[in-house]
């Protein structure tokens, strides 16, 4: 019997749900860290900024869940991950060094709701990422330009050396509406006139959307950095609810 | 002490559990009564499940203990949890 409660409203429970996908294609991005497009049959689609837990099953059955942001959006069951090795890792060396194409590993989500861009949204939009806090940055980016949205957006890009970039090449296309600040930290290409050094408040004067227009913002990034910005903004006079944080800790 | 995440970091656990996603859900701090999203509490993963503190007197709101069988949720630093539907 079908109560009108489930056929009203009730959504079939598939967030919390294991997919398998498939391993499409893989790319190189960094020295430490590449790409993966997954084909994973029910996803659904997922928003700009989401996320996905990736599941790894050893031989002996040992389990290990991480979560990682996925750098596409739409509504197709397709994903990118982009990934960064973390030397220690139980899963990131594994992504990176090992996955290969037609290979399965489990993933759930689309996940989180808030730290989401969607093409609804008419307001300017301030991304901030450091090292691998682009990817779910770049799924903003990705889904303004293929919803044609006027919403003026900029990024301020954080990492080590431009070697180290993500998605350089897609970043480096001009993209109406987009504008893009690098910022190394370690290794300056001659002829910039920023010193190499991490993100201070004087970048974000100099290069962010100020308060003063009401940018949405997300940062993301490691820890330190992500606090660091997020002081940074609110120092400046963004107020502390149009700022969108993701950390991605030390694991 | 491991580095915290957000609160956005629970949206895969949880939703094992509860079919909206929680991390939408604004909780009242019992501590200072400060109300915020879920997402924007700080997360500290332990082997055993995550510590969930609010972001602006870092009062414990929930501890999430993962068991092969079970979830054990305690609730002990949240007046509330409002959850949109």
């Amino acid at each position: 019997m079908i109560t009108e409660r489930e056929t009203r409203d009730a959504p079939p429970h598939r967030v919390g749900l294991w997919h398998v996908g498939v391993v499409v294609s893989t790319a190189p991005q960094t020295p430490t860290g590449r790409s993966i497009v997954l084909d994973v049959p029910g996803w659904g689609g997922n928003l700009a900024g989401q996320h996905a837990d990736v599941r790894l099953t050893a031989p002996d059955g040992y389990q290990a869940v991480r979560s990682y942001s996925i750098a596409s959006a739409g509504e197709t069951d397709r994903v990118e991950l982009a990934v960064d090795r973390f030397p220690d890792g139980e899963v990131s060396p594994y992504l990176v060094d090992d996955l290969a194409v037609g290979d399965q590993v489990e993933l759930r989500g689309p996940l989180g709701g808030w730290f989401v861009w969607t093409p609804a949204q008419t307001e300017p939009v301030q991304l901030i990422g450091g090292g691998s806090g682009i990817v779910p940055l770049m799924a903003m980016i990705r889904s303004h330009a293929d919803s044609a949205s006027a919403a003026p957006f900029r990024l301020l890009y954080s990492l080590r050396s431009p070697g180290d970039a993500f998605f350089r090449s897609e970043l480096e296309t001009p993209t109406p509406g987009l504008d893009v600040t690098w910022l190394y930290t370690r290794g300056t290409p001659a002829g910039l006139p920023r010193a190499a050094g991490r993100i201070t408040p004087d970048d974000l004067a100099a290069s962010a959307f100020p308060p003063s227009i009401s940018p949405a913002v997300f940062v993301c990034g490691p820890t330190g950095f992500v606090e660091t910005v997020a002081n940074a903004l609110v120092a400046l006079g963004h107020d502390p609810h149009r700022v969108k944080t993701e950390r991605f800790g030390g694991a | 002490m491991p580095e915290p995440v957000d609160g956005n970091a629970l949206a895969g656990p949880l939703s094992e559990l509860f079919s909206a996603d929680l991390t939408l859900a604004t909780g009242r701090c019992l501590g200072c009564g400060d109300v915020s999203e879920l997402a924007r509490a700080r997360v500290y993963p332990d082997p055993t499940g995550y510590v969930v503190r609010c972001s602006q007197c870092d009062d414990v709101l929930m501890v999430i203990v993962e068991e092969p069988d079970s979830v054990c949720l305690e609730l002990r630093g949240m007046s509330w949890l409002k959850v949109p539907r």
